[in-house]
């Protein structure tokens, strides 16, 4: 291990700026006229931001292969822990019903669903970069979908509808950036399309013709087109009964997405402040720590799934955009990174990691202005929370180590 | 091709919060806004009332109001049940703040309209374990001289629920005060002033964070003045003739313009403790009380006329042509009048002889005015009974007026007793006030006004406003001065009143007894002064009265009180 230590200085400084603004955020969230617990947070949050830019050093110290040598069983820890909350896992904040949370009495420990949320995409690269050549079948992904199939299983057990969003994001990106042809991805996405448009009759019978005339050009073997046409009829009949089955606040979330309105005092209220928060920031802001909805608590989860809010409230587009504009830099910056890594494990991982944080922001944000349903999943490095903020600096240092392992040398990629 | 849909997503992302942040800030910056500022009213004092000498009759004096805010019904319970001991409430007021808040749960909630320096010196010590408590500083309703003008102002209260959903008091919230009675309900829009408002700041759970307004408070806006005819003075002389003893009703009116002087139902009740909510007691005290203290006996109460309509019945004869000024019936009175199979008495029962129009006046002889009645005719009579506005309400500026009660036309005594029922009797009943007749006393004072005026029948009014004068008939001045000279023998010896005339001033008038068949009669007298040139009509109605020499004694002392400040009014007036 006596190779010299290239950082990224890009990467680094993207998360790193991304993660100041967090933490002032974090500070600026607790500042309300009656005062919370939430006021002193910003402390932690540094501490967790410390701790986890120091796993991202050490990782950054150690090397890709090690990496990829300690997938296996590092997947395997976090499938235990994500198995052991259902049996010991407690409830936090919005999230109250679900059991999320491992926790020794009282105390909560941390979400290792936010840890698996890395592991799964390690993985998933590691299984996809043993493949000789790309999938072309449904069958081909047997394994991968099995990679992210079981602890997707019980995350929705838990029941944790948004972290479940995220690892379907993270396994299409993945499947796509291995190179799986568009037709198949659609195909292994239609019955899950099915189900949403099972709601409308007219619709989900488009959708059904339009699958039929993909089969019949893509031809798939004829058993795999044959059970997906079926299993297209069955979540296309069956959605109906699965919307009796979802818990009440799932429901609730659902249909206070299509119309926040309809409930204004409960679920929609959050939508509808959100909205108030960040239309009321207008282009300059209300000012850093001085946003009346957060202020006087019109805001709910101000420092955790809706952060993002009082970034638009007190920072108005000017900051909303600056932000953004972090994220794209950050982003761009890792598919660069993708690109040009040493193997496909490398890649696939860059590309993972990117893509998981790509559906965070995408969902959390979205959620701020009523865009996306209320899913719960925190924003990266702005929502206060420890395991992901650890968990998302361990990605940074992972990503530091494969930018470092990189064709070329890291300076070759300032382009 | 994925760095290309990254930057597609964020700026589809950075697209959404261009069109909330800067196309819709407007519309988000105005709910921000009402989310965070809760206007609390400041409520306007009501005008004052003046009285014609510019004496207050109804003022405002600082008291306080304790009102809270609540996110729900259950919260505004709660801190009732915390509040209660220290406020000393009742389930009655607690009742009444949830009324309140129901109605307008985002307004502040009225717990005390009127609350005592004691309770607000605790309050205050209190304050930070009650942050939704508004205490402020109210203008409350007073009335210096209380029962004596309660007749005529009437009182505030608070809006009731069916106030609220009448469209006349669309602008109204819950908690307000508005005029309940009397000139205060007659004249609320001018009455009522502009509530202001203060801004607070309140959090998400409606609690106050600042304590100075974020914005600028619009203050209320006092309401004019009121200028009433009342003389305030004559006004309290009446309520002393009346004392504790008598009950009914008087009101003073000047004939030339209508100006109500004075107006007084006896006995009365005190506005100032309705104020801010009728106390139980009193309220009951006054509804069990027999002289029903609540119906007011100047304008609401109905009695026959008596005598005192001859001069109704004598105008409509002269103005019909049946009768000269000389000329004599023809059955002289002498004790009683035969009309087919029934024998209907004078009041006199050794008889008056024959008589003219003056003398029957002077003596006010039944016989006279039956054989009168049956000239002028049933239907004639009727019509210009009407056209005396003896079917009318008087139109004096108060809201509570009766309609006096005549009969329409014949057709009335066809519908209530059949077309073959009745007989023309009745015309005998109503030539004497009694029968289908029944007037307020206002509405008498108003006819004769009509007569002090030379028929020009004014419109009472309180407030001081344009007179409203209107002819309701034409008498020769033959004609006039023989009635007048009518009215005028009944206050020289001899008379019906005589006893009731005063050294050196020429009174006019007639006095009357209303038949009661629930108890003793009730006396009536309605005269004028000076006789020659009217400057004030007195009416009085005294409830069991008897006969009206008592009631002329009261109206003859209120003239005299009037007319002995009147040159010094004159003097003033000309300077």
């Amino acid at each position: 291990m006596s190779r010299p230590i290239v950082s990224d200085f890009r990467l680094l400084a993207a998360a790193g700026i991304l993660s100041l603004f967090g933490v002032a955020m974090v500070y600026s969230a607790g500042q309300t006229d009656t005062p919370t617990a939430v006021a002193t947070l910003y402390k932690s949050q540094i501490l967790w931001l410390l701790i986890g830019m120091g796993f991202a050093y050490a990782v950054g110290h150690s090397s890709v292969r090690f990496i990829e040598w300690m997938t296996t069983p590092l997947y395997a820890l976090s499938i235990f822990l994500l198995g052991l909350t259902l049996v010991i896992g407690k409830g936090a904040g919005t999230a109250a019903s679900t059991k999320s949370w491992l926790a020794i009495g009282s105390h909560r420990i941390g979400q290792p669903s936010e840890i698996a949320k890395v592991t799964v995409v390690l993985m998933l690269a590691k299984v996809l970069a043993s493949q000789r050549e790309t999938p072309k079948s449904l069958l081909d992904l047997w394994k991968p979908a099995l990679v992210v199939g079981i602890p997707w299983a019980i995350i929705m057990l838990q029941p944790d509808l948004g972290t479940g969003i995220v690892f379907i994001g993270i396994f299409f990106a993945m499947l796509f950036w291995a190179g799986v042809a568009w037709p198949l991805l659609i195909l292994i996405a239609s019955p899950a399309i099915s189900l949403v448009l099972s709601f409308s009759v007219g619709l989900w019978g488009m959708w059904f013709f339009l699958l039929l005339a993909l089969v019949l050009w893509y031809r798939p073997y004829l058993i795999e087109g044959i059970v997906l046409m079926v299993l297209n009829v069955a979540t296309g009949v069956v959605a109906p009964m699965m919307w009796e089955k979802l818990a009440p606040y799932q429901q609730n979330r659902l249909k206070v997405f299509i119309d926040p309105s309809a409930d204004p005092r409960a679920s929609g209220y959050h939508v509808i402040q959100s909205k108030v928060a960040i239309g009321s920031g207008g282009f300059f802001g209300k000012g850093f720590t001085l946003g009346t909805q957060k202020r006087l608590a019109f805001l709910p989860e101000q420092h955790t799934d809706f952060i993002f809010s009082v970034v638009g409230e007190e920072l108005g587009f000017l900051g909303v955009t600056i932000a953004l504009a972090l994220f794209l830099w950050l982003f761009l910056r890792i598919t660069k990174i993708a690109e040009r890594a040493n193997d496909s494990y490398s890649s696939l991982v860059a590309f993972g990691l990117m893509s998981s944080w790509f559906v965070h922001v995408l969902v959390n944000v979205g959620m701020t202005l009523n865009l996306m349903p209320i899913t719960g999943i925190p924003l990266p490095f702005f929502s206060y929370g420890g395991s992901f903020l650890l968990a998302s600096w361990l990605a940074v240092g992972i990503l530091m180590r494969i930018s470092g392992e990189g064709r070329g040398s890291a300076l070759s990629l300032r382009r | 091709m994925s760095s290309m849909a990254l930057a597609i997503g964020f700026v589809l992302l950075v697209g959404a919060f261009f069109k909330t942040q800067v196309i819709q800030y407007k519309q988000y910056v105005m709910q921000s806004e009402e989310n965070r500022l809760r206007p609390i009213p400041l409520p306007a004092p009501r005008g004052i009332i003046y009285d014609r000498h510019g004496e207050v009759i109804a003022e405002n004096l600082p008291a306080y109001s304790v009102s809270i805010t609540a996110p729900s019904v259950d919260s505004l319970r709660s801190a009732l049940a915390q509040l209660g001991p220290t406020l000393q409430l009742g389930q009655n007021d607690i009742n009444n703040a949830i009324r309140r808040y129901r109605r307008a749960p985002t307004r502040p909630t009225v717990i005390l309209p009127d609350a005592t320096i004691d309770i607000v010196s605790v309050l205050e010590e209190h304050r930070l374990d009650f942050p939704r408590l508004i205490i402020q500083s109210v203008p409350k309703r007073y009335y210096p001289d209380g029962p004596v003008v309660a007749s005529f102002v009437g009182y505030t209260g608070e809006i009731t629920e069916s106030d609220l959903n009448d469209p006349k008091y669309a602008s109204y919230k819950p908690g307000q005060q508005i005029g309940k009675a009397g000139l205060e309900k007659q004249y609320e829009p001018i009455l009522h002033g502009k509530e202001g408002v203060r801004f607070d700041e309140v959090d998400a759970r409606g609690r106050p964070v600042r304590g100075e307004g974020p914005r600028p408070d619009l203050n209320p806006e006092g309401a004019p003045p009121l200028y009433t005819n009342i003389d305030l003075d004559l006004q309290k002389f009446t309520v002393g003739l009346f004392a504790d003893s008598l009950q009914g009703g008087a009101v003073a009116i000047d004939p030339n313009t209508g100006e109500v002087l004075a107006l007084y139902s006896a006995p009365s009740w005190d506005p100032n403790k309705f104020t801010g909510g009728i106390p139980v007691e009193y309220y009951k005290q006054l509804l069990e009380d027999k002289r029903r203290p609540l119906v007011n006996k100047a304008i609401q109460g109905t009695y026959p006329p008596g005598s005192t309509f001859k001069l109704a019945t004598s105008i409509i004869g002269l103005e019909e042509g049946v009768v000269g000024v000389n000329d004599h019936m023809p059955v002289p009175c002498t004790g009683g009048y035969q009309f087919g199979n029934r024998y209907f008495r004078c009041w006199e029962k050794k008889g008056h002889g024959s008589l003219s129009l003056e003398g029957a006046i002077k003596h006010s002889c039944d016989v006279y005015f039956y054989q009168l009645g049956l000239k002028i005719g049933l239907a004639k009579f009727i019509a210009g009974g009407i056209q005396l506005t003896m079917r009318d309400k008087s139109g004096i500026d108060l809201p509570e007026e009766t309609q006096a009660r005549w009969p329409y036309a014949i057709d009335y005594y066809n519908k209530k007793y059949g077309p073959r029922g009745w007989s023309n009797a009745e015309t005998l009943n109503l030539a004497i006030g009694q029968g289908a007749n029944s007037q307020t006393v206002v509405n008498m004072a108003k006819l004769y006004s009509a007569f002090a005026a030379k028929g020009m029948a004014p419109r009472p009014e309180i407030a001081h406003l344009v007179p409203q004068r209107k002819q309701v008939f034409t008498l020769t001045s033959i004609q006039d001065s023989v009635v007048l000279e009518g009215l005028k023998a009944v206050l020289e010896a001899g008379g019906t009143a005589g006893a009731s005339a005063i050294q050196g001033l020429t009174l006019a008038g007639k006095t009357g007894t209303a038949q009661n068949t629930g108890g003793d009669d009730h006396g009536w007298f309605v005269g004028f002064a000076p006789a020659d040139k009217p400057k004030i009509v007195v009416a009085v109605l005294l409830e069991f009265g008897l006969h009206g020499s008592r009631a002329a004694h009261i109206a003859s002392a209120i003239i005299g009180h009037y007319l002995k400040v009147g040159p010094i009014k004159a003097v003033m007036d000309e300077g």
